[in-house]
């Protein structure tokens, strides 16, 4: 008997830290990271046994060796994961932000490419650009949302490809723009290129320093303004707001063209970026394939539980792994399709881990609240009295 | 000893250190109906849950007829006679009514069912206890009474000796009670044995032979009803003193505060009107109940003032102000405070924190936000205080989790947000659903108070107590017009009982009425 006292008070000690909110998802992220890491290591077995140790030990730190990479590649699914993680904050599924990407991209590179504007000031209009083109983007599935009730999983999908389609054809029919015999638009002038943080062999530029100041900012506007308790309070419980005059109409396009423009922002920083030749930048290729920056904006947002801190986190992470197997399929012999299947299964199992963790702790919360409901000798009210729904079974 | 059918003695159950049963004896004779009385959250269910093998009790033994057993699932309880109707019944909505009483025990023959002598069962049980049913029905079609009736049968067709009732008379009008009763009794006189699991007092002093009375999961005793009285059954509930007539006096009325005018409201489940040209005013100073059957259209009348619904056809006025297109917010600002139906789906963000929760109709006002930033500090500040004025009580005071309060410290805490800031006219539906007696007393003097503060009150229950103790006006809607107007010291519970079954109208409800 004593014994079982002690294990219960060990119990209730154990599930006290688990319960504090941070620790818990913290917890629950780091065991879908290493959930993850299992089954790319299980494909990696597979597809070599020999090299998989090696492999798979390169895959872990070889992003380490190339700091500045992981932070340039981070950018872009920073913002389209802040751009999915706000969305869901207020319960709406921006499935779109590829295609709110691939318009920001356009944006700004019609920007860069086609106005003429002073040094120093250029590159920021473009980066402008690019986020009123991902809010364009943005703002016409919330419109449908809000107004005819559309859902917006459904119309931002589609937004994905007449987004990809209509870039694809603006690009190729603009002439200054667009090189045929490379297929591909040419270098921006350099007023448009987005300065370098000068880090050797990488093209890691100021960009990475705006979007982690714009996940900052967006936790400041989640946690501390009217707005953002109304985006909660609406993701939480949409009834709730309604009953408390909230303009759910309102909100609901505002947070489709911040989550838009955010995306936007995550193409115009891809697209702006200087590479290692100078002169030279990146260039859209119109091969009629959707951006797969903004799907990875969705397991980056799981991953980092939709909190903008959390998804520079979860960002930096998925960089990380991706550079560490560009590694593995260089020095390894492993096919680099290979290596893409390692990495999928890594962030997708990681992200769908986390659902599923986050799931099971739910349940276990609710277990726990019960437990702390009894425990404070409080009254349950007959109709959520949890004892009648075990009653139930 | 050798008459108890059932007999728990002295089971402790502990979730987690917490002791939700703590050494409670329940002896259960047969052919007796045995009320088991406490406030929510005291420990009932559990001790039910025990005895129906949903848990196992760290402590003490059941015995059946004298002879120990073990229940481990509800199949054993079953095997034992053990029946129960539950609160929330559990039957399929899409099934006939014969179909759910076999469910389970299907009679058949090879795999085949074999309905033929299932239904002549079910009727021969129905007429010899007078349960009318229709055995092809639909479940979803028919009443709650009828639906409560093929529960009962459940239980009679697997020949169960021992039939609990979980606060059966929570979904019924006063007649469905009274013959819920004389069944009861009949099965009493049958041999069979009862526990009835209830909170209101006056129906144990109607039809129990003897009542068990638990508090915060300890047993307070047993009692022979005919020796006890409703005060010392509530004293050993609550521990205290409880009154139950609520201290009013004569109301003091003034001007004309909300006139609703030709109200019409669409049905959401079909396509006749859930709410057919009603008009009514509520003056200032009173308290006007809208009382009637679950589903009459009270509820829609409800939405279309506070906006929750759009108005289809007909004006709503609010201190001589159209408010009829207004949105909820512009509402609110005019003067209206809403205690909602139901507080989970409206009343409360639950993933929010208490202190986010109080301020959910004011979190815009200047005091509580400052371009744009809420003020966090005003907001703990402000919760502290209605927590100690409401007596809200929580695990972390203002930042514990909305969702891991009890029902009716979440009540509370709605009631409290609602009354403290500005308002006109409070709308409380159903404010006391679910809550134990002195919570119930708590805010039925709220509202009292609220009333006397010179504001209108327009209540809408189902608790026919609560609408005589509490209403200065009653309106009983329905099929969604108002068929009466009552004044509550003019009228009983059985008529009020009779308008809002139907079967008696006084008012027509054209035009406007005062």
């Amino acid at each position: 008997m004593q014994n079982n006292k002690n294990s219960s008070k060990l119990k209730m000690q154990a599930s006290r830290i688990m319960k504090s909110k941070g620790m818990g998802s913290f917890t629950a992220t780091l065991l879908a990271i290493l959930l993850g890491l299992l089954f790319g290591f299980i494909v990696m077995l597979i597809a070599s046994p020999a090299n998989s140790f090696n492999g798979f030990l390169t895959m872990l730190t070889g992003g380490f060796g190339r700091l500045g990479d992981v932070f340039y590649f981070a950018t872009p699914i920073l913002m389209t994961g802040l751009s999915v993680g706000f969305a869901f904050k207020m319960g709406l599924f921006n499935i779109g932000a590829s295609g709110q990407y691939t318009f920001g991209m356009f944006f700004a590179l019609y920007v860069g490419m086609m106005w003429k504007l002073p040094t120093g000031i250029h590159w920021i209009a473009c980066i402008l650009a690019g986020m009123i083109g991902g809010m364009l983007w943005g703002f016409i599935p919330g419109l449908l949302k809000a107004t005819m009730n559309v859902n917006e999983v459904i119309t931002s999908i589609m937004f994905n490809y007449i987004g990809m389609y209509l870039v694809d054809m603006f690009v190729t029919n603009n002439a200054s723009m667009y090189v045929p015999n490379l297929t591909r638009t040419g270098y921006l002038p350099t007023t448009a290129q987005l300065p370098s943080l000068g880090v050797p062999n990488s093209n890691v530029n100021v960009s990475v320093i705006l979007a982690i100041v714009i996940a900052i900012i967006l936790y400041i506007v989640l946690n501390k303004t009217t707005f953002g308790y109304e985006l909660k309070a609406t993701g939480f419980n949409k009834h709730a707001s309604k009953y408390a005059g909230m303009n759910d109409t309102r909100n609901t396009i505002l947070t489709m063209i911040i989550a838009g423009g955010l995306a936007g922002l995550g193409g115009a920083f891809a697209i702006l970026a200087p590479t290692g030749i100078t002169g030279s930048s990146m260039t859209y290729e119109p091969i009629n394939v959707i951006a797969a920056n903004g799907f990875n904006g969705i397991a980056v947002a799981l991953l980092g539980s939709s909190n903008p801190v959390g998804i520079i986190f979860s960002a930096l992470f998925v960089s990380h792994i991706q550079r560490g197997g560009t590694q593995v399929s260089s020095f390894f012999g492993y096919k680099p399709e290979i290596i893409d299947v390692v990495i999928a299964v890594i962030i997708y199992f990681s992200a769908f881990a986390m659902i599923m963790s986050s799931a099971v702790g739910r349940l276990l919360k609710k277990r726990s609240r019960k437990e702390a409901v009894k425990e404070l000798e409080q009254t349950l009210s007959s109709e959520d009295d949890s004892l009648k729904e075990k009653t139930e079974v | 000893m050798d008459n108890y059918v059932i007999e728990m003695l002295h089971i402790t159950k502990e979730f987690a250190g917490f002791k939700a049963n703590d050494d409670i004896t329940l002896q259960l004779k047969k052919g007796e109906i045995h009320a088991l009385l406490g406030e929510n959250g005291a420990g009932k269910s559990t001790l039910m849950s025990v005895l129906f093998g949903l848990y196992q009790a760290e402590k003490g033994k059941i015995l059946k007829n004298g002879e120990e057993v073990t229940i481990n699932n509800p199949n054993d309880a079953n095997r034992l006679g053990i029946g129960m109707v539950h609160q929330h019944f559990k039957l399929v909505e899409i099934f006939t009514v014969l179909e759910n009483i076999i469910l389970g025990v299907e009679p058949n023959a090879m795999g085949v069912l074999q309905k033929k002598d299932a239904r002549k069962k079910v009727i021969e049980l129905s007429k010899q206890y007078g349960l009318q049913v229709d055995p092809d029905a639909i479940i979803e079609n028919i009443s709650v009474g009828m639906q409560q009736r093929v529960e009962i049968l459940k239980m009679l067709y697997r020949n169960n000796e021992i039939l609990i009732f979980d606060e059966p008379t929570a979904v019924l009008t006063p007649q469905e009670i009274d013959e819920l009763i004389e069944i009861m009794r009949g099965f009493a006189k049958e041999g069979k044995s009862i526990l009835f699991i209830t909170h209101k007092l006056n129906e144990i002093m109607s039809v129990a032979d003897r009542c068990t009375v638990l508090r915060k999961g300890k047993y307070m005793g047993t009692v022979e009803i005919k020796d006890t009285t409703k005060e010392e059954l509530s004293r050993m509930m609550v521990g205290r003193d409880v009154s139950f007539k609520v201290q009013k006096d004569e109301p003091n009325i003034g001007e004309v505060l909300l006139s609703v005018k030709n109200i019409t409201m669409p049905s959401k489940i079909n396509k006749k009107n859930a709410v057919k040209d009603v008009s009514f005013d509520v003056k200032a100073g009173e308290i006007v109940c809208l009382a009637g059957i679950e589903g009459n259209g009270q509820s829609e009348v409800i939405s279309a003032i506070t906006g929750l619904e759009r108005v289809k056809e007909g004006t709503v006025t609010l201190a001589g102000k159209d408010i009829t297109k207004l949105n909820i917010r512009e509402k609110t600002k005019t003067g209206l405070s809403h205690i909602p139906e139901d507080r989970h789906k409206h009343g409360l963000v639950l993933d929010y924190s208490l202190e986010e929760n109080m301020v959910l109709q004011r979190y815009w006002q200047p005091r509580f936000q400052h371009n744009g930033f809420i003020k966090k500090k005003e907001m703990r500040d402000y919760t502290e205080g209605l927590i100690k004025q409401y007596d809200i009580r929580s695990g972390h005071g203002p930042t514990s989790s909305a969702r891991g309060m009890s029902g009716g410290n979440q009540q509370k805490a709605i009631i409290a947000r609602e009354l403290d800031k500005e308002h006109e006219l409070l709308i409380a539906v159903q404010p006391t659903r679910g809550l134990d007696v002195g919570a119930i007393e708590f805010i039925h003097k709220q509202l009292v108070a609220t009333r006397d503060a010179g504001k209108g009150v327009l209540l809408m229950s189902f608790e026919l107590d609560e609408v005589m103790n509490i209403s200065d006006r009653i309106l009983v809607m329905y099929e969604g017009e108002i068929v009466g107007e009552l004044n509550p010291k003019d009228t009983t519970v059985q008529e009020l009982g009779l308008y809002m079954s139907g079967a008696k109208r006084s008012r027509k409800e054209k035009g406007h009425a005062k």
